[in-house]
């Protein structure tokens, strides 16, 4: 086999692409010098009393930037369109887009289908129609299809974790030795220093951020709303002594308490499966008083709903943080959970203990910016007029304040995704948690430095991989932000 | 304003108390433990051996009596062992019954031993803080204008140009964690793969002798992540700002751009971004700890790896209290300072 260069026989494009984005980088420049030095566009009176405004200089700038931009998105698209007809002939670009074809068919169809009704979709079809908001969308989305085909194994070429002699710390697109039947022949993105795919370990590494990132992220918002609205609400002592405890755990410098919290030793004490326990009820407290703030004067109604909805969340629960039997299993003692036969899913160690310090770390933030809205909202008229009418104080902050304030939290829990993500690298990063095989990318980003200055590839595309996921949410909040500023 | 300062710093005192409170508690479990016994005496300890070890040298008292030991409350433990060892908490290698203290505690100015480093901790924390303080110091001196002028260029003209531009670039760097820009800094610039070898991939020769070639990239990489953050901020206010009714006047009345810019805008634009800059230190000591592990620099934050890693429980207090009083204090300075700046609030 051949090793297979970057672009192989549609190598004829990479000039025009160099072409088209320099003249991307000059109409850029030209287009902010433009908007200082330049007059603004003349204005005219028209004799039926309308205004318009010629194109002048200005709008020569303008327009130059806008199809030097879009030659370059049509050529990136050429790259993956040929790259799918041609696979690996057209080199380790055509390859790549390749094994990402579910994924470019997912977010068409994904796309194609909000468009077509982005009118009766609310807020999220709102995104839409700003371009900022589609252009992040378009990179999450990107590396959720990532990560749950990679789970599927549709896009990886190889096993993230085998090692395939003779492949050590090879460049991108060098064949495998012996390739056996039906194996995939190139390292796409070249082998790693204990000789695995680069490739693949990227995209199995999306999988454990889709999974854990958005989940902890759900969960500091419901400890943070939970505990956010009656401190807002109601003030006084409750609120100080909530917020002293949150500006606790805020002046703690979020990586000591990582190295103090994500290790085996405290692991082995059980710990985090207290805090486990005590974090993850305030999700059922938050669904139980909001369903029966909501529909407590009729007790027909709300009472097998509570049962069935409470049951099926207290076992979630209990599943979730019993293993093997146990809640809590220490060398000394041990407290009893679920029986085995009722445990749905059994949560690893590592993993868990990950999951609640990132939620630890996150919910007195949202915390702070619950409160702060409660406490604004709490003075609007709404309120008092449901005050009047002899509403319960839940049912005023989770039915009439928590609504209301939906537009600056979702925003948030879109920043904050991103954030999350940047602390699970973090956690890789150091080696905590995770067990060391792992293919996140923080724990590849980490392996990879040890020998940046020779080699480059494997630290490479999980850092790129990481940013674009972080800045697609960035822009997304933004679009978002955006969006629900204008009604 | 004394009383509100006199209040701040008693809920400081209280937060210091509870926050080393709960680093000794999670640093004192008995796995941590154990695996500093094995670390310091010897790997293959036994488990009984393990537990005299402890015992022998005080730690496996009740927790909150070695908080006390600690604090300087409670006077140290002392043990001498059958051989005529004198062992305990308050003693160092080599010294005696004699001469050692009853007290050793924080209150005495007493920070304890490094059992990783072997040395005091007062002289380590003093040592490392001084080369952080140094790379923190170029930090602010690079990140603080250039964030600033970016959120103000981007804030004067809302929806220009250079405002898409700049606040593109912000969102960028916000979304680059500092083990990402480090990592991609380190192989354009320093790699020999591509060649541009511009800068130096460590800077742990910055610490003798720092030259722009080594501590350049880490200032750089740490830079970066807080000013897209501030810079929007900046932005924000800058906005609100221009579009307030004085600056209408302003511009009705005839000024020029740049003077409504400079002398009107300028001053009441830049309170809150005052704010925000305090409110950064917490998330600058993070990539503080990242950025010295990256480039290999020894600083406070490498000292915290070094001691987490290690368990090694007295410099980690120590480093505890150190991060915490930096928070706390910056926090203070912040709402002082916002005071002061915002006649508004001053006079009312």
């Amino acid at each position: 086999m051949e090793p297979l260069s970057w672009t192989g026989s549609i190598a004829i494009l990479n000039p025009i692409l160099m072409i088209a984005l320099a003249a991307l980088v000059v109409s850029i420049v030209v287009w902010i010098i433009g908007s200082i030095v330049l007059p603004e566009a003349p204005l005219s009176l028209n004799a039926d009393g309308t205004l318009s405004s010629g194109t002048g200089l200005r709008g020569l700038t303008q327009s130059a930037l806008r199809y030097s931009f879009f030659a370059c998105v049509v050529l990136a698209l050429a790259y993956i369109v040929l790259g799918i007809l041609m696979g690996t002939s057209a080199g380790i670009v055509g390859a790549i887009s390749q094994q990402f074809l579910p994924v470019w068919l997912s977010l068409i169809i994904l796309f194609a289908m909000s468009i077509a009704f982005k009118r009766r979709l609310g807020l999220y079809g709102k995104l839409f129609d700003s371009p900022i908001g589609m252009i992040g969308f378009g990179l999450v989305m990107f590396w959720v299809f990532t990560g749950i085909f990679g789970a599927l194994d549709l896009i990886i070429t190889h096993d993230p974790l085998s090692q395939v002699s003779g492949m050590k710390n090879k460049v991108p697109g060098t064949p495998l030795q012996n390739p056996e039947d039906g194996e995939y022949a190139w390292y796409l993105l070249g082998g790693d220093n204990l000789a695995r795919d680069v490739f693949s370990r990227m995209v199995k590494g999306a999988w454990i951020v889709v999974q854990i990132a958005p989940l902890a992220t759900m969960f500091a918002f419901m400890v943070g709303i939970t505990l956010g609205l009656p401190a807002g609400y109601y003030g006084g002592r409750l609120d100080t002594f909530l917020s002293f405890l949150a500006n606790l755990i805020l002046a703690f410098p979020v990586i000591l308490l990582f190295y103090l919290l994500v290790t085996p030793e405290i692991v082995a004490t059980g710990v985090p499966n207290y805090m486990a326990a005590v974090l993850f009820i305030f999700p059922i407290l938050f669904i139980g008083v909001l369903l029966n703030s909501r529909y407590y004067t009729r007790p027909n109604f709300r009472t097998p709903l509570l049962i069935g909805v409470l049951g099926i969340a207290l076992w979630l629960y209990l599943s979730l943080i019993s293993t093997d039997g146990y809640i809590i299993n220490t060398d000394d003692y041990g407290i009893w959970g679920l029986p085995t036969y009722l445990d749905l899913f059994d949560i690893p160690g590592g993993i868990l203990v990950v999951f609640v310090s990132v939620v630890f770390v996150n919910s007195p933030t949202v915390f702070r910016i619950v409160r702060g809205l409660a406490l604004d909202i709490k003075t609007r008229d709404y309120v008092a007029a449901a005050q009047t009418r002899g509403e319960g104080p839940w049912y005023i902050m989770l039915w009439e304040i928590l609504p209301n304030a939906r537009g600056p939290l979702i925003v948030d829990f879109c920043l904050r995704i991103g954030y999350t993500t940047i602390l699970l690298g973090t956690l890789g990063f150091f080696g905590l948690g995770l067990p060391p095989e792992s293919p996140d990318w923080g724990s590849t980003i980490n392996e990879g430095r040890k020998l940046l200055s020779i080699y480059l590839h494997p630290a490479l595309p999980p850092a790129f991989a990481l940013l674009s996921l972080v800045l697609g949410l960035n822009l997304l909040a933004d679009g978002l932000r955006e969006e629900s500023l204008k009604d | 304003m004394g009383l509100f300062i006199l209040r701040r710093f008693g809920v400081m005192l209280l937060t210091a108390l509870c926050l080393t409170f709960v680093v000794f508690f999670l640093t004192n479990l008995y796995p941590n433990l154990e695996k500093l016994a094995k670390t310091q005496g010897n790997q293959r300890m036994s488990d009984e051996q393990v537990e005299t070890w402890l015992d022998n040298r005080g730690y496996l008292q009740p927790t909150l009596v070695k908080y006390g030991q600690w604090l300087g409350v409670l006077p140290g433990y002392t043990k001498t062992l059958d051989d005529g060892t004198f062992l305990g908490t308050c003693t160092r290698p080599g010294s005696t019954e004699e001469t050692t203290s009853r007290y050793c505690g924080v209150l005495q100015g007493d920070w304890g031993y490094s059992s990783v480093f072997k040395d005091e901790v007062g002289t380590i924390v003093g040592k490392r803080l001084g080369n952080t303080g140094y790379l923190m110091f170029w930090v602010l001196v690079l990140m603080v204008p250039s964030a600033l002028l970016v959120g103000v260029l981007a804030g004067m003209r809302e929806g220009s140009a250079l405002d898409r531009s700049l606040s593109t670039f912000s969102i960028i760097t916000t979304a680059t964690p500092e083990y990402v820009s480090g990592v991609i800094f380190i192989a354009i610039f320093t790699s020999s793969t591509v060649g541009l070898k511009w800068f130096k991939g460590t800077a742990t020769q910055a610490m003798d002798n720092p030259t722009f070639e080594n501590f350049f990239l880490p200032v750089l990489t740490i830079a970066l992540y807080g000013m897209g953050y501030i810079a929007r901020m900046t932005r924000a206010s800058m906005t609100e700002v221009m579009t307030a009714q004085y600056i209408r006047t302003a511009r009705l009345k005839g000024v020029s751009f740049g003077n409504i810019v400079m002398k009107h805008a300028l001053r009441n634009a830049l309170i809150a971004p005052f704010t925000v800059i305090m409110l950064q230190f917490p998330w600058l000591l993070n990539g503080v700890v990242i950025v010295e592990t990256l480039f290999n620099y020894k600083g406070f934050g490498w000292a915290l790896v070094q001691a987490a890693g290690n368990n090694d429980i007295q410099l980690l207090l120590a480093i505890s209290v150190v991060s915490v009083f930096v928070v706390l204090v910056t926090q203070l300075i912040s709402d002082i300072g916002y005071v002061y700046l915002n006649p508004r609030i001053r006079i009312s």
